[in-house]
């Protein structure tokens, strides 16, 4: 145990491990009250390992040429000991990565996590969400099925909508006239190194810039205001041990999810591995039914709920702008929320209903992008897509008008 | 937060027991990582045993297959070399082929299972290049004494008509003899034994 | 929280009404994977019947004698027939552009095929081709319109017919529309023996587009019941420490 303790003493005089140990561990004070909507952050990076690692692994066997890829996915599946569990990781992975995503940023809008002084955590938030979207259509080509092929087909031609510009940008885009092996192999360089430093470099800024200023909580109460006489907020408990220990909960209850799928349901009822991807890209055959992985589908139904021009703007243009904006204008929630209140448990009645519109117009997004274009169900996707935009552009009328209530002095909860 | 009241001892066994279970996660979860650089069904596909049909080969001739992505020999030898194999016994260093570089049905003068054919590995034992195949009982350069063998170009190694090794050189074994059997009067089928299964 | 959830109900329930329904109807495969005597039967059905066209190029031959429980002695009398080596892929010799000369479209591999149509889409369609003299092989299928393959188990199932009905659709003309097929002519099979035979084909079929499936299923009940016990004991750690926090 000594040498232990020389050892670390040896280490603090040349490295600040102690200190790395304190002020991100064992004395960073977080509120006592954190609950369920709390645990998806830690899910978060655990996710992230779990597909670096995997991914690696991956790397090893699969090969990102247009005449072998598919094949050797197979062989990764079959002929590799214990590819097929590797495999199934990496893609249940890539669709848990969202759904965590998701509810951790569901927790920001629930809770006001974005407003100051926390903006910055906030964008580099949004930044990793880019960051994790452009990570999952580059790697989603490299199996090279039918829906690899033409999914990437379609969303590198939107970028042909642009005036002007646009041919020249999916050329360059491309490396070719069309999707081809030049563009798998570009697109596994982006998936499997750049994007990925890209992601982690944001993540620690993300945790950075969170532990600056301290962590929010369901009551949107600043715990930072009552110190006690050592300086330490009483409302605050040190993250080691208490989260930690709680935090290992939360992760094993994540692997159940985790495991049931990729031991029972791998394909997600289709979700999470399509069927048409079980057949090699071909160029020359369309598949009837082109759609992309659910978690872009929202952003899918609302690319196709334009369908008219205004002036010399396409409805293809139109719809690259709307499908573009939708993502871009969650950057600025914390300037359009002009709520002198953080947390949902102390506003008015207007927020939690349009919250709660926002999100089942969100899911019924989601659920319209998946399905074939009908009238009727294209009328749903514009009603959804206002719906959307209005939750954003409303906002700083209604979150000033909501009445709010008294928001305690001290947490609430925390046991 | 409490100070007074904590119960340390039921702590210090939930930690350890969370640890334990959690290290046997870490462990079970690690396998199938590790596991995966074995070679894997293609591999062993490819290392499969191979065919020699030796039936046009003249006594004195050497031909050459490919196993597991190794050079491997059949050589019919002539009586003559049969004859000089025991002459040679006090120049080599494993003349009775002690060190397990053969199958034991291999474990004789000649190294093999019929004296007249010879299968063999064909890659030198010190560093791994393949050596030259010098038959002519004829002095040479390296050797004035020679009676037929194999020379190695990279360092200079020497081994005689059944692979065995020669004192003095760098290579410090005899060549590999791989399993091998008969299935038929004229062929062979190497990296299976007569007495196992596939190597 | 109350009208939120109202908000969501009532724009998810009309939703459902807008769900699409299926085609074509499609009959329950009902295969069993554990069946390996099912599973055998369909290997020798898709070797003898489907391997002249279409190949299982993922498939090793040693890996269906292992999974199969037959031995590999067995598997290379009865299942191969074209000198390939027991560890081999299940690939055939006609190239894939003399194919699409031929067919007009290449047959494709099928070692994928059970996961992308599904085993009762396979079950259905393999049953139903029936006698339509206007297609290059004197057949088509209810389930893929104008399909380009043969009806290769003829033999086994014997010919089926079609029935037709008139419809007049909203311009006032009349259109003839496949109401059925029925057999006409009985083949070596019985229906019943038949659709036990197609059943163990797609068993295999289904068993080849992922070999690996049992053992997975079975691994997953392990790491389920590893990691309750996981859970159990976090619980009781995070519990023990929580008691500080009030």
């Amino acid at each position: 145990m000594g040498m232990l303790v020389s050892l670390r003493d040896w280490i603090d005089a040349r490295f600040p491990l102690t200190q790395m140990w304190e002020e991100h561990l064992s004395k960073y004070y977080a509120p006592k009250n954190f609950n369920f909507w709390y645990f998806f952050g830690s899910l978060a990076l655990l996710v992230l390992v779990i597909q670096i690692i995997t991914g690696i692994f991956l790397t090893m066997n699969y090969k990102p040429d247009a005449t072998q890829a598919f094949a050797s996915v197979e062989y990764i599946m079959r002929d590799v000991d214990w590819g097929w569990l590797i495999r199934y990781m990496h893609s249940t992975g890539a669709s848990a990565f969202f759904i965590v995503v998701y509810l951790h940023m569901f927790r920001g809008l629930l809770y006001g996590s974005y407003k100051g002084p926390r903006e910055l955590i906030w964008l580099f938030g949004m930044m990793i969400y880019l960051a994790l979207m452009a990570e999952a259509f580059f790697g989603y080509l490299l199996p090279w099925g039918q829906m690899s092929y033409w999914g990437a087909q379609v969303i590198v031609s939107l970028f042909g909508a642009i005036p002007g510009i646009g041919d020249s940008l999916s050329l360059w885009i491309r490396g070719d006239y069309v999707i081809s092996d030049v563009t798998l192999n570009r697109f596994f360089a982006l998936h499997v190194i750049a994007v990925p430093l890209v992601l982690l470099v944001l993540v620690v800024m993300h945790i950075l810039a969170l532990h600056e200023v301290g962590s929010n909580n369901p009551d949107g109460v600043e715990i930072k205001k009552n110190k006690d006489e050592n300086g330490i907020p009483k409302d605050g408990i040190p993250f080691h041990p208490y989260y930690t220990v709680k935090d290992i909960v939360g992760v094993v209850v994540f692997l159940m999810f985790f495991s049931f799928v990729i031991f029972f349901v791998p394909e997600g009822g289709g979700y999470f591995l399509e069927s048409p991807n079980f057949e090699p890209a071909d160029p020359l055959k369309t598949p009837p039914h082109i759609a992309p992985v659910w978690y872009f589908t929202p952003y899918y139904a609302m690319l196709r709920a334009i369908t008219f021009d205004i002036g010399p703007l396409s409805s293809k243009f139109l719809g690259v702008i709307v499908m573009g904006a939708a993502v871009v204008i969650l950057f600025f929630l914390p300037w359009l929320d002009r709520s002198p209140v953080k947390s949902i448990r102390y506003r008015g009645p207007i927020y939690k209903i349009m919250l709660g519109l926002f999100v089942a117009a969100f899911v019924m997004l989601g659920y319209l992008g998946t399905q074939a274009p009908t009238d009727i169900k294209t009328m749903f996707a514009q009603l959804g897509t206002a719906v959307y935009f209005a939750f954003f552009l409303l906002m700083p009328i209604y979150s000033k008008i909501d009445p709010t209530k008294p928001v305690p002095e001290r947490v609430t909860g925390g046991h | 937060m409490s100070g007074d009241g904590v119960d340390t001892s039921k702590r210090r066994f939930l930690i350890a027991a969370t640890t334990v279970v959690g290290g046997v996660g870490a462990v079970y979860t690690a396998v199938p990582f590790v596991a995966s650089w074995l070679p894997s069904e293609r591999a062993k596909a490819a290392g499969a045993p191979v065919e020699a049909d030796f039936s046009k080969l003249e006594s004195g001739q050497m031909m050459r297959v490919q196993w597991r992505g190794k050079p491997v020999w059949v050589l019919k030898r002539t009586e003559d070399m049969l004859q000089a194999l025991p002459t040679l016994d006090d120049r080599l260093r494993d003349p009775n082929s002690l060190e397990p570089q053969q199958p034991p049905y291999c474990q004789n003068t000649d190294r093999s299972i019929k004296p007249e054919i010879l299968v063999m590995v064909g890659i030198c034992t010190h560093l791994g290049c393949s050596p030259s195949f010098v038959p002519e009982a004829l002095p040479q350069p390296f050797d004035p004494e020679w009676k037929g063998g194999f020379h190695c170009p990279c360092h200079g190694s020497k081994f005689d008509l059944a692979g065995r090794v020669f004192k003095g050189v760098p290579a410090p074994l005899n060549m590999v003899v791989p399993p091998y059997k008969y299935i038929s009067e004229t062929q062979v089928m190497v990296g299976v034994g007569e007495d196992e299964g596939a190597a | 929280m109350k009208k939120q959830l109202l908000a969501v109900l009532l724009l998810v329930v009309p939703m459902l009404a807008l769900a699409s329904s299926e085609d074509v109807h499609l009959d329950k495969a009902n295969i069993d994977p554990t069946n390996k005597e099912s599973l055998q039967r369909g290997a020798r059905t898709f070797v003898n019947y489907c391997m002249g066209c279409h190949s299982a190029k993922y498939q090793r031959y040693n890996r269906l004698a292992r999974d199969l429980h037959i031995s590999e002695d067995e598997v290379m009398q009865n299942l191969m027939f074209t000198g390939e080596k027991i560890g081999d892929h299940m690939d055939i010799a006609m190239q894939r552009s003399d194919a699409k000369n031929w067919f007009g479209a290449a047959p494709p591999d099928l070692t994928l095929v059970a996961r992308v149509r599904g085993v009762n889409w396979l079950y259905t369609y393999l049953r139903s081709f029936y006698r339509d003299d206007s297609r290059p092989f004197g057949v088509n299928n209810q389930v893929f319109h104008n399909v380009g393959m043969p009806n290769v188990l003829w033999e086994l199932q014997g010919i089926q017919e079609p029935t037709y009905e008139t419809v007049t659709d909203e311009d006032g003309h009349e259109h003839k529309v496949l109401e059925g097929i029925e057999l006409k002519e009985a083949g070596e099979q019985s229906p019943a023996e038949f659709d036990r035979t197609v059943r163990d084909l797609v068993n295999f079929l289904a068993y080849m587009g992922e070999p690996i499936k049992q053992q997975r299923m079975a691994l997953g009940v392990k790491v389920l019941l590893f990691l309750l016990v996981f859970f159990v004991v976090a619980y009781l750690l995070k519990k023990e420490y929580w008691k500080d926090v009030h």
